[in-house]
């Protein structure tokens, strides 16, 4: 076995074997609480149709906002990077964005948009925007100030110093950005099912299902929607990971081997 | 006579209110001079060099640099400290990094990269990224990428400054090889006098507060100069005398 794989699947052995022990060590009026792994994942095949049809929903939604959010990133970084002046008067409201609470923002989508899928696409987008306009700005700002001297020397357009200089020297700091948003987006995404959601036509997302099943006191099923969640987010980390490995590895420190 | 590669008049600059970094600076440079500036930190070595560059405009006085105002002319290249590399290209696209600016035709581009190449001695490491490289190898990729621009004057602002003695003494032997086939005239920042010594045709002292020329130098050594240089008495004893006048201008000796 590779020596990457082996800590983290020791890990999660001591994991499982912590969990088992906790389950023995209940009183068995309070086992309910920590079902074990066994009956979790017999609550998600007697669920499956149902559990599935979420997942795909919610990875839909957390897709959605997440690719929205790293467009509107790009772009916006890019004015943002451009000058000092742009900064000054854009970068306090790009702030506001993160800190408007999504509590609050959820009422006023569902009067705006309506509850659904576009509401739950704008929260994953809300959620995941900053980090990825913070880093892409830093990122673009980042490059070497002798090679900035260097382009000039050689005339280079703007163009080409945007083109040849600062999108590369900004690609770690993207990937910086990127990563913590595919941690955040299908976090968004649970979220803002949960609070802009619906349940009609069959539109319900991982969010609603545990809702469902808090209500119903399927305990079970509620962990299997949390597992089910953290693969996605898995799922996420991993696509941009490997994405930033293919972008990275041949020249960037931090993949130094 | 030809004309002059480098000719400044009065050239004063200084940064906002300070006083002048460079005051009353008048230099003339003929082609194939090889002219060392030294001097102690911060008396204006580098802004020297950026004024011939076009990096940065006098305060006052005239700077003619190969006929035609700084930053005009596209037959100069510059040299930095540190090798100032894109990290995410391999050393051949660094060294034909400034020749895509220009758009040169691909051909063209490398033709030069090539022999950029083989005159640095890297042509076995054109798939390398920077990081893989050495010190002294990154500077001479540096070196390469200046040299695939067809310079007529070259400026180089301490750049084996953070070599180790070795390689430097190598680098040193390898510029003037590639000098002696290429023929720029070369302004060259740094703090060792015996590499100044070594390389040079010209030693300029600067001394700061305002940085002002104190000393010019001729150094009159045949060319090709070998290793075998470094141990002749004459180039010992040239060695001494360019750091005793230089410890004349050094702050911390000024004053006993
Ligand atoms: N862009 C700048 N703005 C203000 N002061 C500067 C600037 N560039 C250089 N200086 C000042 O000019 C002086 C000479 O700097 P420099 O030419 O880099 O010296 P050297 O290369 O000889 O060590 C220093 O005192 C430095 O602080
Ligand atoms: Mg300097």
């Amino acid at each position: 076995m590779s020596r990457r794989l082996l800590p983290p699947l020791l890990t999660g052995v001591l994991i499982l074997l912590a969990w088992l022990a906790l389950h023995t060590a209940l009183p068995p009026s309070q086992k309910f609480l920590l079902p074990t792994p066994g009956r979790i994942l017999a609550a998600a095949s007697e669920r499956a149709p149902e559990l599935a049809a979420a997942t795909g929903w919610t990875a839909a939604a957390a897709l959605g906002g997440f690719a929205l959010a790293a467009t509107v990133a790009v772009g916006f970084s890019l004015l943002l990077a451009s000058s000092r002046l742009v900064r000054a008067a854009l970068y306090p409201y790009v702030m506001v964005l993160q800190m408007v609470p999504i509590i609050i923002i959820a009422p006023i989508l569902i009067l705006w948009v309506g509850p659904g899928l576009p509401s739950v696409i704008i929260v994953t987008f809300l959620i995941s925007f900053f980090p990825m306009v913070v880093n892409n700005t830093q990122g673009l700002l980042s490059a070497d100030q002798n090679l900035v001297d260097l382009f000039r020397m050689g005339k280079a357009t703007p163009w080409q110093q945007l083109w040849l200089l600062r999108v590369p020297a900004a690609l770690p700091y993207f990937f910086a950005g990127l990563r913590i948003a595919a941690v955040l987006a299908p976090i968004g995404a649970l979220t803002g099912d949960y609070l802009v959601g619906t349940t009609s036509g069959g539109d319900a997302g991982l969010g609603i299902t545990a809702m469902i099943c808090s209500t119903r006191s399927e305990i079970p099923a509620l962990y299997a929607t949390a597992l089910i969640a953290c693969a996605l987010g898995w799922l996420f980390v991993g696509t941009v990971s490997a994405a930033s490995w293919a972008a990275l590895h041949r020249w960037h420190d931090s993949y130094n081997h | 006579m030809p004309s002059p590669v480098v000719q400044l008049t009065s050239v004063t600059k200084r940064f906002g209110d300070a006083p002048p970094v460079l005051d009353g600076i008048d230099l003339t440079a003929q082609p194939g001079e090889f002219i060392s500036l030294i001097g102690p930190s911060g008396c204006g070595k580098s802004t020297l060099l950026r004024l011939l560059s076009g990096l940065t405009p006098p305060t006052a006085g005239t700077l003619d640099v190969l006929g035609a105002p700084p930053g005009e002319t596209d037959r100069l290249a510059y040299v930095f400290q540190d090798p100032t590399l894109l990290p995410w290209l391999d050393v051949t696209g660094n060294v034909e990094a400034l020749l895509r600016l220009r758009n040169l035709p691909a051909a063209e581009r490398a033709a030069r990269r090539e022999q950029a190449l083989r005159l640095v001695r890297l042509t076995d490491h054109a798939r390398h990224y920077p990081r893989q490289l050495s010190g002294g190898q990154k500077m001479r990729v540096s070196l390469a990428r200046a040299l695939t621009l067809r310079p007529d004057l070259l400026l180089l602002d301490e750049p084996f400054g953070a070599l180790d003695e070795m390689t430097r003494d190598h680098l040193n032997e390898e510029l003037l090889a590639i000098r002696a086939e290429q023929n720029w005239t070369a302004f060259f920042v740094t703090h060792s006098v015996a590499e100044a010594v070594f390389l040079s045709t010209r030693i300029l002292i600067l001394a700061p507060h305002p940085g002002r020329i104190v000393a010019d130098i001729a150094i009159d050594f045949p060319h090709p100069r070998t290793d075998e240089l470094r141990r002749t008495d004459a180039y010992l004893r040239l060695v001494a005398e360019v750091s005793r006048q230089l410890r004349a201008v050094e702050p911390s000796h000024a004053t006993p």
